[in-house]
């Protein structure tokens, strides 16, 4: 049977790849209904997945907690938590609750996460011009520089005379962005195309498998 | 164009990138191909091997895409990636951790770390926990990630998969544990953070480019130079759209 799976998981896969990607291409009868088919079960077990990953989280962070690792408190906090969202979202008359945890906890400390990240960033520019200050560094800061003072500071001084025009200025907007930003997606569609047939082929198996 | 030519288009497409990659595995032994040095990749490798030696761990995330987007082809990316180093990795004695933010990505990293550790330690248990789901939403994700970067006595960080701007928390993590971190993201926003942030960026293709680079297998070498070879078309096809614009034909 060890043998077996393998080969079966392979099958199946490229069996339901094959199909969901005839269908964009070719209006065929029944094609819709199959493919409408394999995405509601995908669907299904995209749900099953969230449990068994809540179950994952539940069970690293037990293991973290009785083995009184380093930050175990931080486990305890999360634990702690957790049974409080599912009591609130799965007993009746306590829904009014709902909204607190996330205008109250989840909202806040996503938006403290932001600000710390603009903090990081400016201190990974400061640090990238000390350990790599080359060409391509250069220009980087100085287009971030030209952007951030353009755009950032015109809600305080209106629009800088020579900043705000050249950051708003449609060469550098839909030219030099624009080119270079379609140029790396155009190798990331390409990228996606060669690995989605990888896995169509039967060389790529992330479902298992050698 | 109406959408039947453009199915036929991309049917035309499809077809032909798939009889390039097969006639070009089948044909890379007798026609190795060579590819330029990209520092991530040659960090990837040196990485996997310290690990074995020095007792630590690796940990590689492979980001929060939805497994029905196209986003999600990074992570798969990553997860070719994972299959590879937990192949090398899986006999030292702290297997390499996996975590993602999407719960059906942790099914897959899970099972792909279970099957490389399978194909060489099938004495020793697999830990399942050794796949983590740290969060569902990006940011919850990657705050759940931080611990790990800082907890687990992680020696070398992989961020291979979908991550916003947000990644730049991770890295200044790693920064702060004076870990290395090899990363790269589809997003192009991720990318600009992970040029600022990061030593050794992965930019736009390269991060596709992983598979061929440390694992070496025919198909992974020959999907690159597909890549190569439908990019210079693209090329070619751009320039010759704008000359026949400036002639007036187009």
């Amino acid at each position: 049977m060890r043998r077996v799976f393998p080969i079966l998981n392979a099958v199946i896969a490229i069996g339901v790849g094959l199909i969901v990607l005839t269908g964009y291409f070719v209006d065929l009868q029944g094609m819709m209904e199959i493919r409408l088919l394999l995405f509601q079960w995908a669907v299904i077990i995209g749900g099953v997945a969230v449990l068994v990953g809540i179950g994952n989280l539940l069970t690293v962070h037990l293991n973290k907690l009785r083995s009184r690792k380093k930050g175990a408190i931080y486990s305890l906090v999360l634990l702690f938590f957790m049974l409080i969202s599912l009591l609130i979202s799965g007993t009746a008359g306590l829904e009014p609750l709902k909204p607190l945890l996330l205008d109250g906890i989840i909202i806040p400390v996503e938006i403290s996460l932001m600000a710390v990240l603009a903090i990081t960033l400016v201190v990974s520019a400061i640090r990238m011009l000390r350990t790599r200050l080359d060409l391509p560094t250069i220009l980087f800061i100085l287009t971030a520089f030209i952007v951030l003072l353009g755009i950032g500071l015109r809600s305080f001084f209106g629009q800088l005379p020579i900043l705000g025009e050249l950051a708003q200025s449609e060469f550098i907007k839909n030219t030099l962005a624009l080119g270079g930003a379609r140029g790396i997606l155009i190798g990331i569609a390409l990228g996606t195309l060669t690995t989605g047939l990888r896995i169509l082929l039967g060389v790529d198996r992330p479902y298992g498998g050698k | 164009m109406t959408s039947q030519t453009a199915g036929l288009l991309g049917i035309g497409l499809v077809l032909f990138t798939g009889f390039a990659l097969t006639l070009l595995t089948l044909l890379y032994k007798r026609f190795p191909l060579h590819f330029r040095t990209i520092h991530a990749f040659l960090r990837i490798r040196r990485a996997a091997s310290l690990v074995v030696e020095d007792g630590t761990r690796l940990h590689v995330s492979i980001g929060s895409a939805n497994l029905l987007s196209p986003s999600c082809a990074s992570a798969l990316a990553g997860l070719a990636l994972i299959r590879h180093l937990g192949e090398v990795t899986s006999l030292s004695d702290h297997p390499p951790i996996t975590t993602t933010g999407s719960p059906t990505l942790n099914l897959l990293a899970q099972d792909t770390l279970r099957t490389a550790h399978e194909s060489v330690a099938t004495e020793q248990a697999f830990d399942m926990n050794n796949g983590r789901l740290t969060g569902l939403t990006p940011l919850s994700y990657i705050a759940g990630v931080m611990p790990s970067i800082r907890d687990e006595n992680i020696s070398n960080n992989i961020l291979i998969g979908n991550f916003g701007p947000e990644v730049g928390l991770l890295t200044e993590a790693a920064e702060r544990q004076k870990t290395p971190v090899i990363a790269a993201s589809e997003s192009l926003p991720a990318q600009a953070v992970l040029y600022a942030t990061n030593q050794a960026p992965l930019i736009g293709e390269e991060l596709f480019a992983a598979g061929a680079y440390t694992q070496a297998e025919p198909a992974h070498a020959a999907s690159l130079t597909v890549q190569d070879l439908l990019r210079w078309l693209i090329i070619l096809a751009l320039i010759g759209g704008a000359l026949l614009n400036m002639a007036g034909i187009l």
